[in-house]
C-alpha cells in the first residue's frame, strides 16, 4: 500500500505546463571548509600545487565556456580569470609563506575577496557566488575530488538543487535533464528563466524537495506545481500519456491563437531586436506585441540618427507584411538609464524621470523616433502601432497620441504600467487607440516593491488579485470604448494566467516566442465563458498563491 | 621612463563589473606592463586583477584614473581608455 497521495506530493511553483518523470540526481553539496593545520610541505611545494590547481581550473572553465557560448561564456571566462587573478595569487602567497596548506590558503584568500564583494551588496554581492564556485573548484582539485556542482550520472535525470546559478546552467547537459526541481527560488529565478527559455519541465521553490533521495523516481508536474514521490504504476502511466499528448500538441500545426469557442486571441511576440523576427514567425507569432527600441540607443552616448533608426524599423516591419507590429518608443530610466536622456542621479529611479516623462523632457528624441517610424511604416506593408511607456496620466496619453498622429502614425496607444492609468483607462482609451498592459511594472508599482531588489522579490507576482483587478479595469475600459487591450510582459507567457487575462478583457497576448506553443494549446481548452469564470475565481482570492490555486481548480472543474 | 596617467569617465551601463570588468582586466594583462586603476582619489589596484577591478565598485559615470609604466604605456592607456568609455552591455 502506498501512502496517501497528499503526503507524496511536494508543492512548488510550476513553470509551464509540462510533465516528466525520472530518477532524481541531486546537485552535490558544497565541500566542508579545510582546516587550518600547518602544512607538512614547504611553502614552495604548496605554491607549486596551488599554481597547478588554479591553472587546471581556469583551463576547464574556459573550455566549458567555449562549449556553452553566448552570455554563459562571458561568465565562465570571468571565473577563469578570477582563478588566476594576480591579487588573489598575492594573498594566497602571503598565507603559504606563513606555513599554511594550499587548501586553507586558497579558501581563506577567496573568502577575503568574497567578504569585500558581499559587503558592497547588490549586483556585486551576487558575484560572490561566482567566486565561491571558483574556490570550491580549486579546493576540490587540490584534494583530488570531482568539482562540486552539476551531477552527471550517465543517464537522463531529474535535477534537484537549491537553485541554479548561471554558471551551473551553462554546464548543464540539457539533453540529459528530464526536469528541474528547486527548493529555493521563485518564478523569476535563474532556474525558472532557463526552464522557460529551453522549455524544460520545472517546479521551483518546492521546499520539501530537500528530502528527495538520489536515484528515487519522481513525477514532476509543472502544470499542477507538484512533485510526486513513490508514484504508482497508474500515476506513471498517466504522466507518460500526458507528456506524449503534450509533445504532440507542441508539434501540432501552428494555428492562430483562439479559444475553444473560436474567439480569436492573437498571439504576438515580444522582441528587442529586428534579428529575432524570423524565429518569432517560425514559432507562429501573428505579429509583434512589444518591440523594444532601447537596443538602438543603449550602445551610444548620443541618440542614433533618424536614418539609422529608419533602417532598423524597416528591417523589423518588413518581416511582418500585413501583420500588426506594436513598437514602444524609447523606455529609458530605472533599470536602463541612458546618459543623454537623464543623467541626474535619482534616489528612486523607478519613480523618477523615466519613460514618457524622460522623452517629454528631451522631445527632440521622441520627435526623431516618430519621424523614423512613420517613414519605415510608409516603406513597408506591416500594420504599425506605436505606444508610449510609463504613461501615468490622461494628459500624457493625450499628449503622446496627438504628437504621434501629427507625424502620421495611424494607431497610437499607451502602455498601462502605472496603477493611475489602469484606474483611468476609460478616460485614456477615449483618446488613445489602444492600451497594452506591462504586467511587470504594473506589479512593481501596485505592490510598491522594486522589481530589481531581491529582498522584495516575493511581491513581484502578477497573479496578485490587486494586479488582476487593475487589469480588469483596463479590460472593461477597452470593451466600453471598443478599443483593443493587449498584454505584454511575463504574465502572458504563463498559460493559465493567459486564460485569466483573456477572461479579464485582454484581446491579444504578447510574449517571448518560446512561450507561444504552450499558451496556444491552453487557450484552445477554454471558451470565453470558461475564461471569465476562471478569472472571477482568481479575482476573489486573497493573495497571489491562492489566486493561482483558485484558477487551477476552476480550470479543471 | 616616467609613468603616465589618464582619467576617464565610465561609459558602460553596468559600470565596471561583469563583462566590462573581464574585458578591461584581460586587456590590462595582455598589455604586459604594470598598470593600475583607481576610482576617484582612492588607492590604486592592479588593473590586470579582475577581482581588484570588480571590488572598486565602479558605476557608469564614475571617473577612474589609469597609471601605466614601461614600453608602450601610451598605447596601452589608449586601448584601456577606449574600453572604459564604450558601453559593452549594449549588445547584450
Amino acid at each position: 500500500m502506498t501512502e496517501p497521495t497528499t503526503t507524496r506530493q511536494l508543492r512548488g511553483v510550476g513553470i509551464g505546463l509540462g510533465v516528466a518523470q525520472g530518477p532524481v540526481a541531486r546537485m552535490s553539496e558544497p565541500l566542508p571548509p579545510p582546516g587550518d593545520a600547518p602544512s607538512e610541505l614547504t611553502a614552495d611545494e604548496e605554491s607549486a600545487r596551488v599554481k597547478e590547481a588554479v591553472a587546471a581550473v581556469a583551463r576547464e572553465l574556459e573550455q566549458r565556456g567555449t562549449q556553452a557560448g553566448g552570455a554563459a561564456q562571458d561568465v565562465l571566462e570571468a571565473q577563469a580569470m578570477m582563478a588566476e587573478d594576480p591579487s588573489l595569487a598575492d594573498e594566497i602567497g602571503t598565507r603559504l609563506a606563513q606555513g599554511r596548506t594550499g587548501e586553507w590558503a586558497v579558501f581563506d584568500a577567496f573568502a577575503s575577496f568574497r567578504d569585500q564583494l558581499t559587503a558592497m551588496g547588490g549586483y556585486l554581492g551576487e558575484r560572490a557566488a561566482d567566486l565561491d564556485d571558483v574556490a570550491q573548484r580549486v579546493i576540490a582539485h587540490l584534494r583530488g575530488l570531482p568539482a562540486p556542482g552539476v551531477p552527471d550520472p550517465g543517464h537522463p535525470f531529474v535535477l534537484v538543487a537549491k537553485d541554479l546559478a548561471p554558471a551551473d546552467t551553462a554546464l548543464l547537459d540539457l539533453d540529459k535533464v528530464l526536469a528541474l526541481v528547486t527548493t529555493e527560488g521563485g518564478p523569476t529565478s535563474h532556474t525558472a528563466i532557463l526552464a522557460r527559455e529551453k522549455s524544460i519541465v520545472a517546479v521551483v521553490g518546492a521546499v520539501a524537495a530537500t528530502g528527495l533521495r538520489e536515484g528515487e523516481t519522481v513525477i514532476v508536474d509543472a502544470a499542477a506545481g507538484v512533485v510526486t514521490t513513490d508514484p504508482t504504476a497508474e500515476e506513471l502511466e498517466r504522466a507518460e500519456n500526458r507528456a506524449s499528448a503534450r509533445a504532440a500538441a507542441v508539434s501540432a500545426p501552428i494555428t492562430d491563437g483562439a479559444l475553444s469557442d473560436g474567439t480569436p486571441v492573437p498571439l504576438l511576440a515580444n522582441l528587442g531586436n529586428p534579428d529575432g523576427a524570423a524565429d518569432a514567425v517560425a514559432l507562429g507569432a501573428e505579429g509583434v506585441g512589444l518591440f523594444r527600441t532601447e537596443f538602438l540607443f543603449l550602445s551610444s552616448a548620443q541618440a542614433p540618427t533618424v536614418e539609422q533608426q529608419r533602417e532598423a524599423y524597416t528591417k523589423l516591419l518588413a518581416a511582418f507584411p500585413g501583420k500588426k507590429v506594436v513598437v514602444r518608443v524609447l523606455d529609458a530610466g530605472a533599470d536602463k538609464p541612458l546618459a543623454f536622456l537623464n543623467d541626474a542621479h535619482e534616489e528612486n529611479p523607478a519613480l523618477g524621470l523615466r519613460g514618457i516623462r524622460a522623452l517629454r523632457a528631451s522631445e527632440d528624441i521622441l520627435r526623431e523616433q516618430l519621424t523614423a517610424l512613420a517613414e519605415a511604416d510608409a516603406a513597408t506593408a506591416a500594420d504599425l502601432w506605436v505606444m508610449a511607456p510609463m504613461v501615468a496620466t490622461v494628459e500624457e496619453a493625450v499628449y503622446f497620441t496627438d504628437l504621434a498622429r501629427d507625424y502620421g502614425v495611424k494607431t497610437a496607444g499607451v502602455m498601462v504600467e502605472v496603477p493611475s492609468s489602469a484606474l483611468l483607462a476609460d478616460r485614456i482609451l477615449s483618446y488613445s487607440d489602444f492600451a497594452s498592459i506591462g504586467t511587470n511594472d504594473l506589479t512593481q508599482y501596485t505592490l510598491a516593491a522594486d522589481r530589481l531588489l531581491g529582498s522584495v522579490a516575493s511581491f513581484q507576482d502578477p497573479w496578485h488579485p490587486a494586479v488582476l483587478r487593475l487589469i480588469r479595469e483596463v479590460g472593461d475600459a477597452g470593451r466600453t470604448n471598443a478599443k483593443p487591450v493587449g498584454i505584454c510582459g511575463e504574465a502572458a507567457a504563463d498559460p493559465l494566467l493567459a486564460v485569466v487575462l483573456v477572461g479579464l478583457g485582454a484581446t491579444s497576448l504578447s510574449m517571448a516566442p518560446t512561450a507561444l506553443a504552450d499558451v496556444r494549446a491552453t487557450l484552445l481548452q477554454h471558451s470565453l465563458d470558461d475564461a471569465r469564470v476562471i478569472a472571477e475565481a482568481a479575482l476573489a482570492a486573497d493573495d497571489a498563491a491562492s489566486a493561482r490555486t483558485a484558477a487551477q481548480d476552476a480550470a479543471t472543474r | 621612463m616616467p609613468s603616465i596617467s589618464r582619467t576617464v569617465r565610465i561609459g558602460s551601463a553596468h559600470g565596471l563589473h561583469a563583462r566590462p570588468a573581464k574585458l578591461f582586466a584581460q586587456a590590462a594583462k595582455d598589455a604586459g606592463i604594470p598598470i593600475t586603476v583607481a576610482k576617484d582619489s582612492g588607492s590604486p589596484v592592479n588593473a590586470a586583477s579582475i577581482l581588484g577591478v570588480i571590488a572598486l565598485g565602479v558605476e557608469q559615470g564614475d571617473y577612474v584614473t589609469l597609471v601605466a609604466d614601461g614600453d608602450g604605456a601610451e598605447a596601452a592607456l589608449d586601448t584601456l581608455a577606449e574600453l572604459l568609455t564604450t558601453d559593452h552591455d549594449a549588445e547584450a
